[in-house]
C-alpha cells in the first residue's frame, strides 16, 4: 500500500469507528432537538436562565435513574422495579421521619439501606434462578408498589404523607438532596444585574435562579462516576463482559454474578437518590410517585445507544438520551403544544433508536 | 524433552447417574507435543476435557501433574496448574474490543491519584506486539472482536492463553466451524505454540486436521480409549476406521 492509500484507509477506519460510537445517535439527537427548539421557541424564554433551569432540572431527574439503568443494561439485565422503588423509598423516609419521629438523616440512610438490600435481593434471585430479570423485577414492581401503599395506609390512613420540610429543617443530611449550591455566586450575579430578580411578591429582590439545585449536582456526579467506572476501571471491563457473554466471562474468571448483583444495587441507589431529592424538595412523599419511571429510564438508555441484549452502551449516551427527554417534554410545554403528544414523540423515538442500534450491532459483530 | 509427562490421567471414570460417560480413559501429555484426542460425537471427548479443565470431577481415576498426584476441583485449580482451555464458541466476547477481551480478568492497572484504573496504553501496546507475533494485522486495538474472522478469533484466544502462561493448552474443536484457509491459519498457530514447549491437547473429529499437526493420536469411543499412536505409525484410513468403530464410511453409507 502506498502512503496515501494507508492514510485513506486510516481515515476511513477512524470514520467507521466514530460511526460505531454507541452514543453517536444521541449526540445527533441532542443537536437536532436543541436546534429545533432554538428555532421555534427562542422567544418563549425557554433558553433564558430560568427556562434553562426548568428543562435542566427535568433532564437531571431522568439522568439520575438513566445512569443506573444504563450500567445494569450493559451488564445484561433490566430493572422494572425502579419506579416502584422510588415510591417505596420516599414513603420510608416520610413514615420514619414524620410518623415515627426519627431524625431525617437516619430516615434517609435507612431508605438507602433498605432499597439497596432489595436491589441486591432482586439481583440475587435473578442470577440464582437464571430467570430473565425482566420477570423478576416485574414481580418487584408490584410487590414494592403494593408495600408502599400498604405502609402509607396503615401508618397514616393516607397515601400522601406531608410535613417532611418541617422535620428536615435543621437536618445535616437533607440539604445534600434538597438544597442548592453556589447560592452566593447567584446572589452576586443578581446584584451585578447579570441575573434578573423577582420584581414583586414575597421573593422580590431575590434572583430568579438562586443556585444550582442538588438534583443537578447528583445527576452530574452520577454521570462522571458511572462513566469512569465503566470505561476506565477493570470492574467496568467486567460489566461489559457480564452483559456481552456471561458464560465466556465466567470461563475466564470474571465474577459475573457479583457484577450483576452490584449493578442491581446501584440501580436501587439511583432510584433512592431520585426519591430522596423529590421528598426533600416537595416536603412530602406520595405512594404513587415514580410510576412509569422504569420505562423512561430504559428509553433514555436505549436512545443513548445501549443494546437491550447487553454488553454495549454508554453512560454519556444515556445521559444525552435523558436530556433529549427533558428538553422535548419541557419544550413542548414552552411552545404550547398539547403535552400528550410528548408520548407519541417518545414512542417514535424509541422505535427509531432500537432500529438504529440493531443495525450498529450488526456492523460491530460482523453479522450479515 | 524430559521423559516425565507434564500431565497424566490414569483410568479416568465418570458417571452421571446411571450413565457412564467415561469408562477408564488414560492419556499422558508431554511438553512441546500436540496430542490429538479423536472421537465421534458422544465418544466422551467433551466430558474428558471438562475433567482436565476442572469443570467436572472424575468418579474415579488418578491425575498426575509433573509426576505428582493432583486434584482439580474447579476451573481455578486448572488455571493455576497452567491448564488453559479454549472453547469452540465461548472464548471471546464479540461486542468488546480485542484489547478488552485479551486482558479480561487479568487487566493491567495503574493508579491515578486514589483511583485504580486500567492501563490502556500498556494493555494496547503489549497486545499489538503479541498480535504481530501470531500474524494478526490489527487495525486498532479498540476494534471489536466481532470484526475478526472465526480463525482470527481462535488465534487470539490461543495467543491469550499462551501469553498468560498456559503450559497445557486444550483446544476444543478449534477448526470445526472454519473454512479451509482459516483452518490452515489456526493449525499454523498450533504449530507455533507447540514449538514454544507448550503441550497442546487438540480435540477434533476431523482426522485430516489432526494428522496435519498431531504428534500423538488417542481415539476415544463410547467412553473408552481405543489406543494411542504416534505420528507416522498410523494413517488416515486407520484412524478414520478406529473412530467409526471399524466400520468403513462407505459401508455406513449403505
Amino acid at each position: 500500500m502506498s502512503t496515501i492509500e494507508k492514510k485513506i484507509s486510516l481515515i476511513r477506519s477512524k470514520f467507521s469507528v466514530a460511526l460505531l460510537r454507541p452514543d453517536l445517535g444521541a449526540i445527533v439527537g441532542v443537536v437536532l432537538v436543541f436546534l429545533f427548539f432554538f428555532l421555534v421557541a427562542r422567544d418563549t424564554g425557554m433558553f433564558s436562565l430560568e427556562g434553562s433551569m426548568n428543562w435542566g432540572i427535568v433532564s437531571s431527574q431522568f439522568i439520575i435513574i438513566a445512569v443506573g439503568a444504563c450500567l445494569l443494561m450493559i451488564a445484561g439485565e433490566f430493572d422494572l422495579s425502579v419506579g416502584s422503588m422510588i415510591g417505596f423509598a420516599g414513603i420510608i423516609i416520610a413514615v420514619t421521619s414524620v410518623v415515627w419521629g426519627w431524625p431525617v438523616w437516619l430516615s434517609i440512610i435507612s431508605a438507602f439501606v433498605v432499597s439497596m438490600a432489595i436491589g441486591a435481593l432482586i439481583g440475587y434471585i435473578t442470577v440464582k434462578t437464571n430467570l430473565p430479570s425482566f420477570i423478576v423485577s416485574l414481580a418487584f414492581l408490584y410487590i414494592l408498589r403494593g408495600m408502599t401503599i400498604f405502609i402509607a395506609i396503615i401508618s397514616t390512613k393516607k397515601t400522601i404523607i406531608g410535613g417532611v420540610t418541617e422535620v428536615a429543617e435543621n437536618d445535616w443530611l437533607a440539604p445534600f438532596f434538597g438544597g442548592k449550591i453556589f447560592t452566593g455566586a447567584f446572589d452576586w450575579l443578581a446584584e451585578q444585574g447579570i441575573i434578573q430578580t423577582f420584581v414583586a411578591g414575597t421573593k422580590a429582590g431575590q434572583p430568579v435562579v438562586s443556585g444550582i439545585p442538588m438534583m443537578m449536582v447528583w445527576a452530574i456526579g452520577l454521570i462522571i462516576f458511572a462513566h469512569l467506572l465503566l470505561t476506565k476501571t477493570r470492574f467496568g471491563n467486567w460489566i461489559y463482559a457480564a452483559g456481552g457473554d456471561a458464560q465466556a466471562a465466567r470461563h475466564i474468571g470474571v465474577p459475573v454474578n457479583r457484577v450483576k448483583i452490584l449493578m442491581f444495587v446501584f440501580t436501587a441507589f439511583c432510584a433512592t437518590v431520585f426519591a430522596t431529592t423529590q421528598v426533600i424538595e416537595f416536603g412530602s412523599a406520595s405512594a404513587d410517585r415514580g410510576i412509569l419511571k422504569e420505562f423512561e429510564a430504559i428509553i433514555s438508555v436505549v436512545i443513548g445507544g445501549a443494546l437491550l441484549t447487553g454488553g454495549y452502551g454508554s453512560v454519556i449516551g444515556a445521559a444525552l438520551g435523558a436530556v433529549i427527554f427533558g428538553v422535548v417534554q419541557q419544550g413542548l410545554f414552552f411552545i404550547g403544544v398539547e403535552s400528550s403528544l410528548f408520548r407519541v414523540f417518545l414512542g417514535v423515538l424509541l422505535l427509531l433508536a432500537v432500529i438504529l442500534n440493531t443495525h450498529v450491532r450488526k456492523l460491530i459483530t460482523g453479522a450479515k | 524433552m524430559s521423559d516425565l509427562p507434564l500431565m497424566e490421567l490414569k483410568d479416568i471414570h465418570k458417571s452421571f447417574g446411571n450413565v457412564d460417560a467415561l469408562k477408564g480413559v488414560s492419556i499422558s501429555i508431554n511438553a512441546g507435543e500436540c496430542h490429538c484426542l479423536l472421537g465421534d460425537n458422544g465418544a466422551g471427548k467433551s466430558t474428558f476435557i471438562k475433567i482436565m479443565s476442572g469443570v467436572h470431577q472424575p468418579t474415579s481415576g488418578q491425575i498426575n501433574i509433573n509426576g505428582k498426584e493432583t486434584e482439580i476441583n474447579n476451573p481455578r485449580d486448572a488455571i493455576d496448574a497452567g491448564i488453559a482451555t479454549v472453547y469452540q464458541d465461548l472464548a471471546l466476547i464479540p461486542l468488546m474490543s480485542v484489547s478488552r477481551n485479551f486482558w479480561l480478568g487479568r487487566e493491567l492497572t495503574k493508579k491515578v491519584g486514589p483511583i485504580t484504573v486500567m492501563d490502556f496504553e500498556k494493555c494496547n501496546s503489549i497486545l499489538m506486539t503479541e498480535m504481530d507475533k501470531i500474524g494478526i494485522q490489527l487495525r486498532d486495538p479498540t476494534q471489536s472482536i466481532g470484526t475478526l474472522s472465526g480463525g482470527e478469533r481462535q488465534t487470539v484466544a490461543i495467543a491469550r492463553a499462551v501469553f498468560f502462561g498456559a503450559k497445557i493448552l486444550i483446544l476444543d474443536e478449534p477448526t470445526s466451524a472454519l473454512g479451509v484457509y482459516q483452518t490452515s491459519n489456526v493449525l499454523k498457530t498450533i504449530e507455533r505454540v507447540r514449538e514454544k514447549g507448550v503441550a497442546v491437547v487438540f480435540i477434533s473429529h476431523n482426522v485430516s486436521h489432526a494428522l496435519a499437526v498431531g504428534d500423538k493420536f488417542t481415539v476415544l469411543s463410547r467412553g473408552e480409549t481405543l489406543g494411542t499412536a504416534k505420528s507416522g505409525e498410523i494413517d488416515f484410513q486407520e484412524l478414520q476406521a478406529m473412530m467409526s468403530g471399524h466400520k468403513e464410511l462407505s459401508e455406513l453409507k449403505k
